[in-house]
């Protein structure tokens, strides 16, 4: 996506831009100190679910927004995939607008209570701010759309958008993580039936199945999909496009082009020996077990889990982060982080790394597993493993990891959870065979989303990049429903 | 949304339940299965599909009560609703015509054989059902298997129905009888380890339908994994039946038990009756 500077140019020069630049000078608003959001304490948290990060006062967000120095190349709005408006509604928050701030924040993000969330913006949006240059932090972009988002959200007067006259236009979206609720937005916005078909029986994907309530409270994923709800879309669980109907089906029943949104839920494991003993988990499972089904509430809720002394987690990415966090409050008294490259090159976020560590965490970087060893009942009781080393870089530009000869330890543990990523579901390729796939099961689009087998089919999120980002999926799902629009009205 | 219209009890422990599910009736295949999951508090298992009607739009499913969500669904009565029904799920069983198939199902697995044995009798096979179970009361579904099965036997461990013994000894009586060029078995897993053993004996190609535990049905969690053929499988998706003869059934047996001790606690707590009550 490209940056229109034309159009926040226009933006900035408004007058109360200009007026309110001018309260204060640019030496002034250096001087300000980036706001610390305040969280509850690692020993009390690390022993239950409830949200780790607290939120920030107003007076805090005012202190911040005014550090903004609404620069005239906001170079900021270039690391982030959406290209946020991010002084404008900077500013609206300066000025004191919350209302404004979201309607700027929502006009190019549907869901940034999760965005300011889950965003690693220490690589997308932050890393881009003119503070770096001059070794100050950052401006806290992040905490400031989370604080927009929630005041919204908490004021109880959340602004729906418009949506236009139905045209009546029956659209499917298959999948409702972040990529197809935010192309089911913005087609409804466009006055689409829009129908929203998802194989689990509650929505959000990802957001629901795995990330953890103490990252991201479900709570917030009810709001937003009642506001959908509330634009026109339907909402239908318990379905597995493909397997409840086919595609052909859905096409008869007058749906003229689909959305697929499906994501990347196919856990990998190591294939290495002894990996199905019993209580060794994918993330995947566990983190479903904990978040989707409540698990951590056994016995009130039915489906049970295993709380294990000494858990391993396989894997330095948020899913690895996500589990082995889930383990210390599950009552771990180990929870150990093996991951086979260094911190430095660990996928996860480092405000995870960070809260892990304070949890009380273990990282065992620089290891990796080779065997499990199980008990005359088939349960894991040791893991052996091997030290690394890193060699040369790799395709990713990461160092590669190589085995330390004789190196290999036996540990004792109870529980491994391998989270070392996941790969697309081979469903959608198995029943759509002619849509043209890589080799790694994606699905190949054109800059539209659009696939470039079957032109009533688009895609986006995991399920084209693999494994990759909310606001990427989220990014994809704004394209795919424009070209939609385009592809339904040239019909 | 998804209705029970009808309840019947087949034996002490097994109840059928006839279900409003519309677009599963139609697009269900013999050899498929649901993930029902009852209230907002329970949890996601497994069923075969037994069978469906397409001018109803039902499908009906049977249910042994072994723990806590299948005396749940036990319990249920006509008119009330399941909170969630999902599929179908897994690769329908490859039906061909073949020869002379032995359909051998054990305790309920003889609930998931039924609509795997109607489909091969449909396509023009010789269909030799064998029932087998503890006891008289756990043989199910015997008149409903005569209907289409060109024989049924029966077996019970202490000959309270049919010949006293185990499922082997009439899969073996049967094989020593006759060609047999196919055995399709389901039941516990030790009773298919034991079935695929013998078959293997007379190199007799078997399938076996395997009832690993289960979270999402989709190919999401890896819960259901087996080795088949020394490689790992998820009985979801590339499953739930498998060539017997390459399926590890001492490793699945094992997994099998992962929960028995929480099992046991949310069991004790429904027949104490603090969560929903016995009936
Ligand atoms: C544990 C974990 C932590 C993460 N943490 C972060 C983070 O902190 N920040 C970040 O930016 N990203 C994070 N990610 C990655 C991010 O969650 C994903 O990139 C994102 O959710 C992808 O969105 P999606 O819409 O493509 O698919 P998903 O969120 O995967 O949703 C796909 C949905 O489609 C459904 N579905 C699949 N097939 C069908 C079908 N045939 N019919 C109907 N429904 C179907 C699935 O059940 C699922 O609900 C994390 C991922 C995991 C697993
Ligand atoms: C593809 C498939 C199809 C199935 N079809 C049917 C069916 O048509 N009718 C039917 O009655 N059952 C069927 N099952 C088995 C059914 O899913 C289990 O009986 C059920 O999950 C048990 O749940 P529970 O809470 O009542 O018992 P739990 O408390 O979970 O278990 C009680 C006992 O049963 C054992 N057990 C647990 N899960 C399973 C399992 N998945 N399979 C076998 N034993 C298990 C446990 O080891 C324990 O000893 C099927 C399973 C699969 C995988
Ligand atoms: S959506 Fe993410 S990357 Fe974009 S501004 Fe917000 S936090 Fe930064
Ligand atoms: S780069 Fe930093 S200071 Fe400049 S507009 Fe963006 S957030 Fe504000
Ligand atoms: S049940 Fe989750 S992958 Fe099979």
């Amino acid at each position: 996506m490209s940056v229109n500077y034309k159009e926040l140019k226009k933006d900035r020069s408004s007058e109360w831009r200009q007026e309110l630049r001018n309260l204060l000078s640019a030496k002034e608003r250096l001087k300000g100190v980036r706001v610390k959001m305040s969280e509850s304490s690692p020993d009390e948290r690390n022993k239950n679910f409830f949200e780790v990060n607290n939120g920030i006062t107003a007076e805090e967000a005012a202190l911040e927004a005014r550090r903004c120095l609404d620069c005239p190349t906001p170079t900021c709005i270039s690391g982030c995939p959406v290209n946020i408006n991010i002084p404008g509604f900077i500013k609206e928050i300066e000025k004191g607008d919350m209302k404004n701030a979201a309607i700027v924040l929502k006009s190019t993000n549907a869901l940034p209570a999760i965005c300011g969330r889950v965003c690693p913006q220490e690589t997308q949006c932050e890393i881009k701010c003119i503070y770096n240059k001059i070794g100050e932090p950052p401006v806290a972009i992040g905490n400031l759309e989370r604080y927009t988002a929630d005041t919204e959200r908490l004021s109880g007067e959340m602004s729906i958008p418009e949506v236009a006259e139905p045209n009546n236009i029956k659209v499917a979206i298959v999948g409702s993580g972040p990529a197809g609720l935010t192309t089911a937005g913005e087609l409804a916005k466009l006055g689409y039936d829009v129908t929203l078909f998802e194989a689990l029986h509650e929505f959000g994907g990802v957001l629901v199945y795995g990330i953890p309530e103490f990252r991201l409270p479900k709570e917030i994923m009810r709001v937003e999909i009642e506001n959908l709800e509330e634009m026109g879309v339907k909402f239908v669980n318990n379905f597995i496009v493909g397997r409840t109907a086919s595609f052909d089906d859905l096409k008869e029943e007058g749906f003229k082009a689909f959305f697929i949104g499906s994501g990347a839920g196919l856990p990998k494991f190591m294939n290495i020996p002894g990996e199905n003993l019993i209580n060794i988990f994918s993330s995947n499972e566990y983190l479903t077990r904990v978040n989707l089904m409540k698990a951590f509430k056994f016995p009130e809720y039915d489906t049970p889990i295993v709380k294990g002394k000494n858990v391993a987690v396989i894997g330095g990415g948020n899913t690895a982060m996500d589990s082995v966090r889930t383990a210390k409050r599950l009552g771990a008294d180990r929870a150990m982080i093996i991951y086979r490259r260094s911190e430095a090159e660990m996928p996860a976020r480092d405000e995870e790394i960070h809260h892990a560590k304070e949890e009380g965490i273990e990282f065992l970087n620089l290891n990796n597993p080779i065997e499990y060893i199980g008990d005359e009942k088939g349960k894991v009781k040791q893991m052996k493993a091997q030290k690394m080393e890193l060699g040369e870089p790799d395709d990713s530009g990461r160092r590669r990891p190589r085995p330390m000869q004789g190196s290999e330890y036996l540990m004792d543990v109870d529980v491994v959870v391998v989270g070392i990523g996941t790969a697309p579901n081979p469903l959608i390729q198995q029943v759509l065979p002619e849509l043209e796939m890589t080799a790694w099961g994606t699905i190949v689009v054109n800059d539209g989303m659009q696939s470039v087998t079957r032109p009533d089919i688009f895609a986006g999120g995991d399920i084209v990049r693999g494994g990759a980002t909310v606001i990427l999926a989220m990014g994809d799902g704004k394209i795919a429903a424009e070209s939609m629009h385009n592809y339904l009205q040239n019909l | 949304m998804y209705k029970i219209v009808q309840r019947e009890v087949l034996s002490k422990d097994v109840v059928k339940l006839v279900i409003t599910a519309e677009r599963i009736s139609k697009s269900r295949k013999a050899g498929q299965f649901v993930i029902v999951k009852l209230g907002e508090k329970g949890e996601r298992i497994p069923l075969t599909i037994a069978d469906s009607d397409l001018e109803k739009g039902t499908i009906t499913l049977i249910i042994q009560r072994v723990g806590l969500t299948s005396h749940k669904f036990f319990n249920i009565k006509e008119g009330d609703e399941v909170t969630d029904i999902v599929g179908p799920l897994g690769l329908p069983t490859h039906v061909k015509k073949l020869g002379t198939i032995i359909a051998a199902g054990g305790g309920v697995g003889i609930a998931p054989l039924y609509p795997i044995a109607k489909a091969f009798k449909e396509a023009g096979n010789k269909l030799i059902v064998i029932l087998a179970a503890r006891n008289k009361d756990l043989i199910i579904l015997e008149d409903e298997m005569r209907e289409f099965a060109d024989e049924v036997l029966v077996y019970t461990d202490d000959g309270s129905a049919g010949t006293k013994g185990l499922v082997t000894s009439g899969v073996e009586h049967i094989i020593n009888r006759e060609n047999v060029d196919e055995v399709v078995t389901i039941g516990p897993a030790v009773m298919m380890k034991f079935v695929a053993l013998l078959t293997k004996k007379y190199n007799i190609h078997t399938l076996a339908s395997l009832n690993t535990i289960m979270v999402d049905g989709t190919g999401m969690c890896g819960a259901c994994r087996v080795t088949v053929g020394g490689t790992t499988k998820f009985v979801c998706v590339d499953g739930p039946e498998f060539n017997a003869h390459e399926v590890d059934f001492d490793e699945m047996l094992l997994r099998l038990g992962a929960y028995v001790e929480q099992e046991k606690i949310a069991y004790e707590n429904v027949l104490k009756g603090s969560d929903g009550g016995v009936e």
